[in-house]
C-alpha cells in the first residue's frame, strides 16, 4: 500500500473517531431538541461537565477509568435533572429567545464556576493502559483508543435505537413527542418522560465529554468553544434524527480532518464553509423530518 | 359575459385508497352568498384547502375569474383576488387594530417593502383605512391591542383583514365558531354588510346563520356533493335530514 | 368624508414610534456626559458605540424577529474594512464609516441567504457559524488582518477635515455621538416606513404575512442587510475611535454581549437598545476590573433572572409602569 493511500486510510479512522466522538456529545441535544423542543445550548457544558467529574473521580478518589466514567455520567444525569425541574421549565413554551438566552446564561455560570475549581489549563482523562498504545490491521496503524472509541458510540448508537424503537419507554417517548395533549390524555406522564428524556441526553453528553477529551481537552471555556460543533451536528443532520445527528457528525468528522490535513492553510474554515454549503442545498437537514 | 369568480370544475383528491374529494363541482358567481356545508369528515377542510392552494388535488381545475389557479401556490393566489379567513384567529396579536389592517392595505396596495413616510403620512391611504374600519364598524376599536380583545371582536378583525384585501372571492372558515352568542350580534351584522360585489363561500356549522346569510347552499358528503340549491330547497329536502340525523354515512 | 378627528385616531393608532419628550432627555443625557465623564470619556464613548450596535440588532431581532448569535459578524466585518481602508486607501473617517457599511451590508446579504432559508435552531446555528466563520477566516488571513496581534498602524484623518482625534478621546465623542444620533433618526424612519410595520408583522405571524401576499422572505433580507449595515457602522466608529481592531470583535463574546444588553433592554422598543447598553457597559466596566471570571457567573445569572422575571426588559417594565399611571 502506498504511503499516501496509508496516510488517507488512517486519517480516514481518525475522522470516523472524531465523528462519532461528536455523535455521542451531540446525540443528546439532538434528542432533547426532537422530544422537548428547548434550545438548549448548555448541552456542550454538560459534556464538559461529565469530563471534569470523570476526572475528579480517576484522581482525586483513585477510581479506575472504566467506573469513573459510567459515574460521572450518574451524576451528570442528576445534575441535568435537577436543572431541568427547576430552571428549564421555567423557559418551557415560551418564545424561542428566552431559551436561547436562558442557557447561554447557564453556561456562562457553569463556565465560571468550571474556572474557579478546575482551573484554566487544559486537561484530559488519563487512559487506562488497556486503551493505550496501537495495534496493526494489515498495513495500517490505528490507536487503540480511537477504536474504543468508535466501538463505544457505535453501541450507544444501537443502544439508543433499541431503545427508541423497542422498549416501552420508547414507545411513550415517541407518543409524547407526536402529540402531548393526547399522551397525556392515555395517562403517559409526559412531564416525567421529558425530566428522563433530559437526563439521558446530558448523560449522552458527559459520555462523549469524558471519554472524546484526549481529543477535545477540557477547559473552562469547553462549553462555549465547541458549543459551534454540537450546534452544526444536530442542525446539519436534521433536528430530532438520531439518524440524521450520526451522518452529520461522521460526514463532518471526516471533512474536519481531512480538511486540515491537505488544506492547512484553510485551518477550520472548511468544516463551516462544508456547513454552509449543506444547508443552502437542504435546509433542514441531511434527514429532515 | 364575464368569468365567474370561482370555479371548481372536477376536483379529485385521494389519499391512497381513501377518496377525500370526489368529482366536486361549484360555481360561485359575482355577489354570491354560499355556504358549504356536510357532516364531520365530509372533506370541507380538504376541499377549502385545494381552494386556496394549501393541497394539490389530484384531478379538476380550480378557476378565479377564469383563470386556471390549480397549480399556484397559495401566496400567489392571493394578489389573484383570494381571501380567506380562518378557524382559529391568525392575527397580529401585538399590533392595533389600526396596525393590522394597515398591514393588509399595505400589502394590498404594494407598499409593504417601502422605506419612506410612514403609510399615516398618506392622506389616501388613512382614508381608506378609516373607510374600511368604519365599514366593519371596527373604528372604535382602531387603537386597541388585539391581545386585549375579546374573542368575538378578534373573529371580526380576522375577516376584516381578509377584507382589506379587496378580494373577488372571500372564503369564511367557521366564522362564528367559539363566539359567545352575546358577542355574536355584532358579528352577524358584519357579515350581513359585507360588500355586495364580492363573491362569499362560508363554511359553517351552525344552521342559524347558514340559512339567514346564505343563498344558496352546498352540502358536501363523503366528499362528494350530495346536494346544490337554495335555502328552502336544501332545508326541506329529506336526503339532507338524514344525513344530519345518522340515517346515511356519517364518519368522525 | 372622514372628519379630521376620525383621520387622526387612526394615525394615533400607527403611531407609536413618534418622536418625545424621551428622545430630547436622551440627547440631554449624552451631551451633559461630554462634561460631566472626566476620565470615564472613553468609556462613555464605548457606550455611544455599543448603542449603535445593539440598535442594530434591535432592527433585526426586535422588529424582525430573526434570532441570531452572530451578530459580531458584521460589526467585526465594519470594525475590519474600515481599518484596512484607513491603513491602505485613506485615512478620511467618514468614508470609512460608509465602506464599513458597505462592507457589512454585503455580507449581511449574502449570509442573509444562507440564514434567512431556514427557520428556529437551525437560523440560530447558521447565523453562529457565519460568524464563526468570519473569524477563522480573519485568522487565517494573517497578513492582511495581523490576526491575534490585531489590525494596528493605520490613523484617522481629521472629521471633516476640522476636528482632529484628540488624545483626551472628546473628538471621538462627538463623532460617536454625532453618528448616533443619525442611527437613531434612521431606526426611528425605518419602524415607523411600510416596511417596518411589515417587519413587525412577519415578526409576529410570518404565515399570515405570506397570506397577505408580502413576499417575507425578501423583506426580511432587506431588514437585515439593514442592519448590518448598522452593526458595521458601529464595528468602523470602533475601530476608528480605538485604532485597532482585534479577533474579538467577530468573536461569541461580541455577540452574546449584545444579546445580553437588548435582553437587559428590551427588545421592539428602540430604547431597549440605549438601556441595555448603558447599564451593561457601566456594570461590565465596574465588574471585569473586580473579578472577570466571576462578572461571567453574575451575567449569567443576569441574564436568568431576566428571562424569568423580565422577559419585556427594563424598557418593557418601565412601559407597563408608565400606562398604568396613566399618561398612555
Amino acid at each position: 500500500m502506498t504511503s499516501t493511500l496509508a496516510t488517507f486510510l488512517s486519517l480516514a479512522v481518525d475522522g470516523i473517531a472524531y465523528g462519532m466522538m461528536l455523535f455521542l456529545i451531540s446525540v443528546g441535544l439532538t434528542i432533547t431538541l426532537g422530544v422537548m423542543r428547548v434550545v438548549n445550548l448548555t448541552h456542550s457544558a454538560f459534556a464538559m461537565i461529565g469530563g471534569y467529574i470523570a476526572l475528579w473521580f480517576i484522581q482525586r478518589a483513585g477510581v479506575h477509568f472504566f467506573l469513573a466514567v459510567p459515574l460521572a455520567v450518574v451524576v451528570t444525569m442528576a445534575i441535568g435533572a435537577v436543572l431541568e425541574r427547576t430552571l428549564y421549565r421555567w423557559v418551557y413554551g415560551t418564545h424561542g429567545l428566552g431559551q436561547l438566552l436562558m442557557t447561554i446564561g447557564l453556561t456562562f455560570i457553569i463556565t465560571a464556576i468550571v474556572k474557579n475549581l478546575a482551573g484554566t489549563q487544559l486537561q484530559s482523562l488519563p487512559l487506562p493502559s488497556s486503551l493505550q498504545g496501537n495495534f496493526s490491521v494489515g498495513p495500517l496503524t490505528l490507536s487503540v483508543y480511537r477504536a474504543f472509541l468508535i466501538g463505544a458510540s457505535a453501541a450507544v448508537a444501537l443502544a439508543l435505537w433499541l431503545g427508541i424503537e423497542r422498549t416501552a419507554f420508547g414507545a411513550r417517548l415517541r407518543a409524547a413527542v407526536d402529540n402531548q395533549r393526547m399522551a397525556r390524555c392515555v395517562g403517559i406522564n409526559v412531564p416525567a418522560v421529558f425530566s428522563a428524556t433530559f437526563a439521558i441526553g446530558c448523560g449522552l453528553a458527559a459520555l462523549g465529554g469524558a471519554l472524546g477529551s484526549p481529543m477535545l481537552p477540557l477547559e473552562p471555556y469547553y462549553g462555549l468553544k465547541y458549543l459551534v460543533i454540537v450546534l452544526i451536528v444536530v442542525a446539519v443532520g436534521g433536528l430530532g434524527s438520531l439518524r440524521g445527528s450520526l451522518y452529520a457528525a461522521l460526514l463532518l468528522g471526516l471533512i474536519d480532518t481531512l480538511g486540515r490535513y491537505y488544506l492547512p492553510a484553510l485551518g477550520a474554515f472548511v468544516i463551516y464553509l462544508a456547513v454552509l454549503a449543506i444547508l443552502l442545498v437542504r435546509p433542514r437537514g441531511l434527514v429532515a423530518n | 359575459m364575464s368569468a365567474p369568480p370561482l370555479q371548481l370544475v372536477g376536483l379529485c383528491k385521494q389519499y391512497g385508497a381513501l377518496s377525500v374529494t370526489r368529482d366536486v363541482n361549484l360555481t360561485l358567481e359575482a355577489g354570491a352568498r354560499h355556504a358549504l356545508i356536510g357532516p364531520n369528515g365530509a372533506g370541507k377542510s380538504t376541499l377549502v384547502h385545494q381552494i386556496t392552494g394549501v393541497i394539490r388535488p389530484n384531478a379538476g381545475k380550480v378557476l378565479l375569474e377564469g383563470r386556471d389557479v390549480t397549480d399556484m401556490p397559495a401566496e400567489k393566489r392571493v394578489k389573484q383576488g383570494l381571501a380567506r379567513t380562518f378557524q382559529i384567529n391568525s392575527l397580529f396579536n401585538h399590533l392595533t387594530v389600526g396596525e393590522n389592517i394597515g398591514l393588509a392595505l399595505s400589502a394590498h396596495r404594494g407598499l409593504d417593502g417601502r422605506i419612506g413616510p410612514p403609510l399615516t403620512a398618506r392622506p389616501v391611504f388613512v382614508e381608506e383605512a378609516v373607510e374600511c374600519l368604519r365599514e366593519l364598524g371596527l373604528l372604535d376599536l382602531a387603537g386597541r391591542r388585539v391581545s386585549e380583545l375579546a374573542y368575538g371582536q378578534r373573529r371580526q378583525i380576522e375577516i376584516a383583514l381578509a377584507l382589506a384585501l379587496k378580494p373577488r372571492v372571500l372564503l369564511l372558515d367557521e366564522p362564528v365558531a367559539g363566539v359567545p352568542s352575546t358577542e355574536g350580534k355584532r358579528l352577524f351584522e358584519l357579515l350581513e354588510r359585507l360588500p355586495r360585489d364580492v363573491a362569499v363561500l362560508v363554511i359553517e356549522h351552525d344552521m342559524s346563520l347558514v340559512f339567514r346569510f346564505a343563498r344558496r347552499i352546498t352540502v358536501l358528503v363523503e366528499g362528494a356533493v350530495l346536494l346544490e340549491g337554495g335555502v328552502d330547497e336544501v332545508r326541506t329536502d329529506p336526503r339532507v335530514r338524514d344525513v344530519y340525523l345518522g340515517k346515511r354515512g356519517h364518519h368522525d | 368624508m372622514t372628519t379630521p378627528s376620525l383621520n387622526s385616531s387612526v394615525a394615533r393608532a400607527f403611531s407609536r414610534h413618534r418622536y418625545n419628550l424621551l428622545d430630547l432627555v436622551l440627547l440631554g443625557a449624552a451631551v451633559a456626559t461630554f462634561f460631566l465623564a472626566d476620565l470615564y470619556l472613553a468609556l462613555a464613548t464605548a457606550v455611544l458605540i455599543m448603542i449603535v450596535f445593539a440598535l442594530s440588532l434591535d432592527i433585526a431581532q426586535g422588529y424582525g424577529g430573526i434570532e441570531t448569535l452572530g451578530h459580531a459578524a458584521f460589526f467585526g466585518t465594519g470594525a475590519y474594512a474600515a481599518g484596512l481602508y484607513a491603513m491602505h486607501v485613506s485615512p478620511e473617517p467618514i468614508s470609512g464609516l460608509f465602506v464599513g457599511m458597505a462592507a457589512a451590508a454585503v455580507v449581511g446579504l449574502l449570509s442573509g441567504l444562507a440564514v434567512l432559508r431556514t427557520a428556529g435552531l437551525t437560523q440560530i446555528m447558521l447565523t453562529l457559524v457565519c460568524a464563526t466563520l468570519l473569524l477563522e477566516l480573519a485568522n487565517v488571513a494573517k497578513p492582511l488582518t495581523m490576526g491575534d496581534d490585531g489590525l494596528t498602524g493605520y490613523s484617522v484623518a481629521p472629521v471633516l477635515g476640522l476636528f482632529q482625534f484628540d488624545i483626551e478621546g472628546r473628538t471621538a465623542y462627538w463623532y460617536a455621538l454625532a453618528v448616533l444620533v443619525l442611527v437613531y433618526a434612521f431606526c426611528k424612519f425605518l419602524v415607523s416606513s411600510p416596511l417596518g410595520l411589515t417587519a413587525q408583522g412577519v415578526r409576529e405571524n410570518p404565515t399570515r404575512m405570506a397570506l397577505l401576499g408580502v413576499p417575507v422572505r425578501r423583506r426580511l433580507l432587506t431588514l437585515y442587510a439593514i442592519s448590518a449595515a448598522l452593526g458595521g457602522a458601529a464595528g468602523a466608529l470602533s475601530a476608528q475611535v480605538n485604532n485597532i481592531v482585534g479577533l474579538d470583535s467577530l468573536g461569541f463574546t461580541m455577540s452574546a454581549n449584545v444579546l445580553v444588553m437588548l435582553a437587559l433592554g428590551g427588545t421592539g422598543r428602540l430604547y431597549g437598545a440605549f438601556l441595555g447598553a448603558i447599564v451593561f457597559m457601566l456594570l461590565a466596566d465596574r465588574a471585569a476590573a473586580l473579578d472577570p471570571t466571576n462578572w461571567l457567573a453574575a451575567l449569567g445569572v443576569l441574564l436568568i433572572v431576566v428571562v424569568r422575571f423580565a422577559p419585556t426588559g427594563l424598557s418593557g417594565c418601565l412601559a407597563r409602569w408608565t400606562s398604568r399611571e396613566g399618561t398612555q
